[in-house]
């Protein structure tokens, strides 16, 4: 049962070959007997999870389940669920439990969704590798001497682990795409205002999206369908016709489902442009690529001539937006005040300074900074500006293709603490990525295989992730591509070993 | 462009950061090295460019002014670190 993808699950659930409230213990006790060796869960609750179950049975039984009624699933501990203790990975929220529900958690909850828990993440999403957690690292599943990636670490080892069948995420700079390449999942970043981001703990508001992690594209899918749609709470949320985003899954379309597809190869991602990337991922990308040209899919080559200019303009950019975001934890209303303290502002130092770790610190000051008298066109206005330029490139290069691919991760996972010393170094693990999130284009990462990593005894087999980059509201398009090729691979159902 | 440490200072009360000598020692480098990172921005010739705030030209939505919530203060100050009669408790500022 634990193997099984949403769909059969689904389908098990609804025939009531097995109950909601049965599945449900399954995966708890999973997450009892496995969670202590990788730290994927921050928060488990039986008891609310068990009594969702419940609903869910009494709902399937009335013959009123909705596809995802009854399915068990795993929540960032960025999203607010009401009545669930709610951190974001940060002491500062270590005591909140939130009085409300996000948008995406309550569609969940309408859906018949379980609530299984919530999952570790680095603090307020910063990070990509799940060690500036408050609540210490997570071990990635295929080798616990190694990161999961971040910022949603906890939903990618809690789902390569089977400790869950799927798990929300969310993606500022590449948060669902590189812990999914790392952990061997298929993660699926919106276009930006398609999922709502009302309650979801806001880190760089014209960046964050949340979206699905699962084993594969049609799971994400199915996440997707209830995830996404307007949200009146949320002032970037986007008005438009509900989507059935598995809808092309289905079809059959011969042994060349993919006859008249143009793949866009920026050379940015390959060649010159991945100098620091390793040279076996970049053949494992290269692997795919073939794949897809039996597929019936065309290469292209184009360019993304500002894409290395990603970085910078993003490490201005979300700064600015998290110091302002972060501006509204002051020890007053909610959240963790210090202990002691004289005056208002001796309160608002002092709480901010124990509660927020030293990324997050970094960030907020580096963001103050950008903003501030005197450097704010310097910096702030320059990095929008090449936002511009970046997004400019994108839309040049979609009247060439349908479809960008390249890697999501310039490395496959990396040691605990081999980058954490160096934020420059953390931060170039998203080279790739970055730039969809400045663009607001939907983006996946597909599993695509297994890198040989180290020598001898202590060496080890780690996944790697290909990136399919859309065009705006591309989603289904995406899945559909991504569905194709893992019709004709079996990377994505290859299982870290270690957690019968 | 790199910060001294006085600089850091004041952007750290600025954030309503409490910084102490050698926790701002320690800032200095990596915020150096992260001014650096993005230094690359400078040489590149943007004039003309309009800045890109959003990633959808959007309008901001207006609605009708009406009551759409209802009141849940005692929940919202349960979980609050110091409230009384209603009110949030912080250090007097007004003598």
């Amino acid at each position: 049962m634990i193997a099984r993808n949403l769909k059969t699950l689904s389908q098990a659930l609804a025939a009531r070959e097995i109950s909601s409230a049965e599945l449900t213990r399954l995966y708890l006790d999973r997450i009892a007997r496995h969670n202590p060796r990788i730290n994927a869960y921050i928060t488990v609750d039986p008891e609310k999870s068990l009594a969702q179950a419940e609903a869910a049975d009494q709902r399937l039984a009335a013959g009123a389940g909705a596809p995802l009624t009854g399915i068990p699933l795993a929540q960032k501990d960025i999203f607010c669920a009401r009545g669930w203790l709610t951190t974001c990975g940060s002491k500062m929220l270590g005591n909140f439990v939130s009085p409300y529900d996000a948008t995406v958690i309550a569609r969940f909850n309408a859906a018949g969704a379980v609530n299984l828990g919530k999952t570790n993440m680095d603090e307020f999403a910063m990070g990509s590798s799940n060690e500036t957690s408050f609540f210490g690292p997570v071990n990635n599943p295929w080798d616990t001497g190694r990161v999961p990636g971040g910022s949603s670490g906890g939903s990618a080892a809690a789902v390569a682990a089977l400790l869950a069948p799927a798990a929300t995420g969310t993606d500022t700079g590449g948060s669902i795409r590189q812990p999914a390449a790392l952990c061997n999942l298929t993660g699926l970043k919106p276009t930006y205002g398609v999922v709502s981001r009302y309650g979801m703990i806001a880190f760089a508001s014209s960046l964050d999206q949340a979206g699905p992690m699962g084993r594969c594209a049609e799971d994400c899918g199915m996440l997707l369908n209830a995830m996404a749609g307007f949200d009146e709470r949320d002032s970037t949320s986007l008005d438009r016709p509900a989507e059935d985003y598995c809808r092309d899954l289905a079809a059959n379309a011969g042994d060349k489902p993919l006859a008249g597809l143009k793949i866009g190869l920026p050379k940015e991602f390959f060649g010159d442009g991945c100098e620091g990337c390793d040279p076996e991922v970049m053949r494992l990308v290269e692997a795919a690529i073939d794949e897809y040209r039996r597929l019936g899919a065309e290469t292209v080559d184009i360019s993304l001539p500002n894409m290395r200019l990603s970085v910078p303009a993003y490490y201005v950019i979300a700064p600015a937006e998290a110091s302002s975001n972060l501006s509204r934890f002051d020890g007053v209303r909610y959240g963790y005040r210090a202990a002691e303290y004289g005056d208002l502002n001796d309160m608002y130092g002092k709480s901010r300074a124990q509660g927020f770790g030293a990324e997050v610190k970094r960030r907020i000051l580096i963001g103050t900074y950008v903003l501030s008298h005197g450097y704010y066109d310097a910096y702030y206005l320059q990095a929008q500006r090449i936002r511009r330029l970046i997004a400019n490139d994108f839309v040049a290069a979609f009247k060439q293709c349908d479809v960008i691919l390249g890697p999501t991760s310039p490395s496959t996972a990396f040691k605990l603490g081999e980058k954490a010393a160096d934020p420059v170094q953390m931060y170039l693990s998203d080279i790739y990525t970055i730039a969809v999130n400045l663009a607001g284009l939907p983006a996946m990462s597909v599993p695509c295989g297994f890198a040989h990593v180290g020598q001898g005894g202590g060496s080890v087999w780690l996944p790697a992730g290909l990136q399919l980059i859309g065009n705006y509201f591309a989603e289904a398009k995406l899945l559909d591509i991504a569905h194709r090729y893992q019709q004709a691979t079996d990377w994505h159902s290859r299982r870290a070993a270690g957690f019968d | 462009m790199s910060l001294t440490l006085e600089q850091v200072q004041r952007i750290a009360h600025l954030a309503r950061i409490e910084t102490g000598a050698a926790e701002a020692q320690s800032a200095l480098g990596h915020l150096n090295g992260i001014l650096a990172l993005i230094e690359e921005m400078q040489a590149v010739d943007t004039q003309g460019v309009a800045p890109m705030a959003h990633a959808q030209d959007l309008a901001q939505r207006l609605r009708e002014d009406r009551v759409t919530e209802t009141d849940r203060r005692a929940a919202f100050q349960s979980i609050a670190p110091e409230t009384e009669a209603g009110l949030y408790l912080v250090p007097r500022v007004i003598e």
